[in-house]
């Protein structure tokens, strides 16, 4: 059985491993860190948040600040597809974001039975109140 | 331990000897501060005898379910009440509770509206009036008090918060409680509008009222009225206010009077105690479906709104079975002369929202669906300070605790089957908004701030792009307000507003939704002014998810040397509508152009002169190369991202003119994108190595735990800790004593300081 853990991720129950759901990549071990398996880039910043007003004028731009804060881009080693993002401290140690009870996920789904798709949650619909 | 250290340990005192010294103890209180046995709890007490007879004789669903409906719309009809008639800004816009509470103190059934946040903790005052006025001869309660509370260390999430309780009596006996809680703002404070970020001690925070009594024979009693009138800038606000939340209550009083009537005293007592039982156990249940998984995020605020600096709320979320367990501790220690902390029951409410409007809308609104959640911090941390720290700027840690709160548990919805709502990306978090003060245009003085805080951009979610502008965190379902109405009570205007703020992004599969620029300036007052408290100048309050992007950074402009007043009349080409155009292009002479963090201390403001801020955005969600082409454009079109911008980002060809798509040259950008992503990319165990240091940097002033060793939290330096468990003092030196400093330094060097003694 395989359970939809996040957009791009999915545990294998059987095999005990991270899977991407998006080229069904074997990543890494289940019981361990998902981001062992992927490939990681350390982003200035100021290229995904530009800044709007001139950096040559001003101390302060609407970008962030590369010495302060890094974009680390987390992505699959196979399709490239960007599985995680982590805005760090220079120098933070990444976080082992998602640590699992793998035995106590078997046990959960082995009750509910066949994983289907995720569900995306309710939606919200429009209620046009009470008529005849 | 040596053997010295119990040599002259004498034998423990008897429980005959211990119930004395306990006695003698409570006999001779000098004084009764918040007590921690009451702050630190936020679960339901335990059931009393007269809950359990009330229980016996009246459980059955139906009738429970018609009393706790009549109930809660008794509450939201005070709830209307305080909104309709309130004067203060925040009653206008919803920053109001009214809630019905079990005679033991909890928050049985609240208003469905306004801000849930006060849901798990305006219980507090009440348990300190039962446990210490109830039988106290010299105060007592008795029908047709009120009691008034605005203290943040009694409870209520900061000083500009003020509650009216009224016990509810039945046949001489105490049956429930009602009360009504407003953000007032203006409480007397060293800063108007009462979230002063210049205190550096509750002593600079104004009006500090533990619980008393300020009502007999439900008559405001008018010598301690005028006390608290002459203590605070907005004399008026304080008594209408007094009287809204009075007779909001009297009106729950009257609803809850009419049930007696026709149910009885236990059919109300079993539908107070069982719907909070009910509550709690359904999220229980609820908790039991997500996945066993321990979830790790961290958010940094990048100042304490006096100076720039790296201040964590580290985040472990562990669930295990039908226990959820927020572990807050690794977070920065408390700063003992700066406004950013707050009591761990701040950190409780807003947590509690996370879960009341973004995860179990459903549940009814009260303190029980929080009751069973378990929370974990250090001492004297700024998750959950001490007494003698200031507070006034709780929002800061409260707002980035949910944030984190938020985005550790969107990563257990995913795969949970059982969904109320969709799994969203985290919302902007800061109260990017003016607070204001001064004389008016009437020659009234005033204090408070502008409602716009409702402009915080939404978090994308599973399947679709957040909302612009939506609301803020703490409320939902929050109005903003009509801007045109209170510029006739306050001398500025909003020249620019509700306009996006263009390239202000969170990009993802999904995107976040973004804010609206402000532009105020000053007109027919000389003595008036701003300030602004938000952090995220340098770093992003957010992160994204699942691979989507966190906002950026919004800082505060300034243009003075201008009357934009003038400018408008005679020139009225050189105005600009956005920020972006005003402080690149300078158009007016001989004015200058500053940029800020957006801590701005209060300022007196000349006519004319311009502040200007943006609302932020919410966090993207999913791979931006995912993006549908069609919604970049679209993005385009509505002017949220510059063409340059999202063609870079999302890898979209277009042509410049039409803008129309070019599907099949998207696909390969894309594709050459993925492959440049896995061709700069390093693998994991090769990237830690050079990345991860085992301490904080030195260029940053850096508070709490750096890596997964939680026990010790750094204090602004590699070479400065202190342990968890054991609190230090923790000042931080006055930013224009470091200014003076660094110039000074900058004198020395060039031996310019003339020979100055020193």
């Amino acid at each position: 059985m395989k359970v939809a853990m996040t957009e791009y991720l999915r545990i294998n129950l059987t095999s005990e491993r991270w899977e991407c759901r998006v080229c069904d990549h074997e990543i890494a071990p289940a019981r361990g860190n998902y981001k062992e398996g992927l490939l990681v880039h350390d982003r200035d910043p100021r290229e995904i948040h530009p800044p709007i007003l001139d950096p040559d004028k001003y101390r302060f731009t609407f970008s962030p600040d590369p010495e302060w804060v890094r974009i680390l881009e987390y992505c699959c080693p196979s399709c490239g597809t960007q599985v995680e993002t982590e805005y760090a401290v220079p120098g933070h140690p990444p976080l082992h974001d998602m640590e699992v009870d793998l035995d106590a996920l078997k046990a959960q789904w082995a009750a509910r039975g066949e994983a289907a798709a995720p569900y995306a949650g309710p939606a919200v619909v429009r209620d046009d109140g009470h008529g005849h | 331990m040596n053997d010295m250290s119990i040599a002259g340990r004498g034998k423990l005192p008897s429980a005959e000897e211990a119930a004395l010294v306990r006695k003698f103890l409570n006999d001779t209180t000098l004084f009764l501060g918040p007590d921690p046995e009451i702050m630190q709890n936020h679960d339901l007490m335990p059931r009393t005898a007269d809950e359990e007879e009330a229980i016996t004789k009246v459980a059955d669903s139906h009738i429970i379910a018609k009393i706790r409906d009549r109930i809660q719309a008794g509450c939201d009809e005070g709830y209307e009440m305080v909104e309709q008639m309130g004067a203060a800004p925040g009653a206008k816009w919803g920053d109001v509770i009214t809630g019905v509470y079990s005679a033991s103190g909890d928050l049985a059934i609240a208003s469905a509206g306004g801000v849930l946040i006060f849901s798990a903790l305006v219980h507090h005052p009440i348990k300190f009036i039962i446990k210490n006025w109830m039988n106290d001869p010299t105060v007592g309660v008795r029908e047709g008090d009120g009691f008034i509370h605005n203290d943040s260390r009694y409870g209520n999430v900061h000083n500009t918060d003020q509650s009216m309780i009224v016990p509810i009596f039945h046949n001489g006996k105490l049956v429930c409680w009602v009360a009504s809680t407003v953000h007032e703002g203006e409480n007397g404070a060293i800063e108007p509008g009462g979230m002063p970020s210049m205190a550096e001690s509750p002593s600079d925070e104004g009006l500090k009222m533990s619980p008393f009594r300020v009502v007999e024979n439900y008559q405001i009693k008018r010598d301690i009225l005028t006390f608290l009138q002459n203590s605070v800038r907005e004399p008026k606000l304080q008594y209408e206010d007094m009287k809204v939340k009075l007779f909001a209550c009297l009106r729950i009083k009257q609803r809850i009077e009419e049930t007696l009537n026709t149910d009885g005293p236990e059919a109300l007592i079993s539908t107070l105690r069982l719907t909070m039982e009910n509550v709690r156990a359904e999220v229980k249940r609820r908790i039991s479906e997500w996945p066993d998984m321990t979830v790790r995020t961290y958010i940094i605020q990048d100042s304490t709104l006096r100076e720039n600096c790296v201040v964590k709320i580290n985040c472990k979320l562990t669930k295990t079975g039908d226990r959820l367990i927020f572990d807050f501790r690794g977070s920065a220690p408390e700063f003992t002369n700066r406004a950013t902390n707050t009591i761990v029951a701040g950190l409780k409410g807003m947590l509690a929202q996370v879960f009341l409007c973004y995860v179990w809308p459903d549940l009814p609104r009260g303190q029980a669906a929080f009751a069973p959640i378990e929370v974990i911090t250090d001492p004297h941390s700024i998750v959950n300070c001490s007494y003698d720290a200031p507070n006034s700027q709780s929002l800061m840690s409260i707002f980035t605790g949910f944030t984190a709160g938020q985005h550790a548990v969107a990563k257990f919805l995913y795969s949970c089957p059982e969904k109320f709502t969709k799994v969203h990306a985290p919302t902007f978090n800061m109260i990017n908004t003016f607070i204001w003060g001064g004389v008016s245009q009437h020659g009234e003085t005033l204090g408070n701030l502008c409602a716009d805080l409702n402009g915080m951009g939404a978090g994308a979610t599973v399947d679709r792009d957040g909302e612009h502008a939506l609301a803020p965190i703490f409320a939902t379902m929050a109005d903003i307000g009509e801007q045109e109405l209170n510029e006739e009570e306050v001398p500025f205007l909003q020249l620019v507003s509700k306009k996006m703020t263009r390239d202000a992004i969170a990009p993802g599969k999904y995107r976040g939704g973004q804010g609206y620029t402000m532009m105020v300036a000053t007109k027919d007052s000389e003595q008036w002014g701003f300030m602004t408290t938000c952090q995220g100048a340098k770093i992003p309050p957010l992160q994204g998810l699942f691979g989507g992007y966190a906002c950026g950074c919004y800082p505060l402009s300034k243009v003075k040397g201008v009357d934009v007043y003038d400018v408008l009349q005679n020139t009225p080409e050189k105005f600009k509508h956005s920020i972006e155009e005003i402080m690149n292009e300078q158009p007016f002479e001989g004015a200058s152009y500053t940029t800020h963090h957006m801590g701005m201390g209060f300022e007196i403001s000349k006519r004319g002169e311009l502040f200007m801020i943006s609302q932020g955005a919410g966090a993207g969600y999913g791979d931006l190369l995912e993006r549908d082409p069609r919604g970049v454009i679209k993005d385009i079109e509505e002017g949220l991202i510059s063409p340059e911008v999202a063609a870079r980002l999302y890898k979209v060809a277009f042509d410049p003119e039409t803008l129309a798509i070019d599907e099949v040259a998207t696909e390969v950008a894309r594709a050459a994108e993925r492959k440049a992503r896995i061709a700069r990319s390093r693998p994991y165990s090769d990237f830690v190595k050079d990345w991860s240091k085992p301490t904080p940097p030195t260029h940053l002033q850096y508070f709490g735990a750096w890596g997964d060793d939680v026990q010790t939290l750094y204090m602004g330096s590699p070479h400065k800790t202190r342990d968890a468990d054991t609190p230090r003092p923790n000042y931080m030196p006055h930013p224009k004593d470091v200014r003076i400093a660094e110039l000074e330094a900058r004198l020395a060097a060039v031996g310019a300081m003339g020979g100055e003694k020193q």
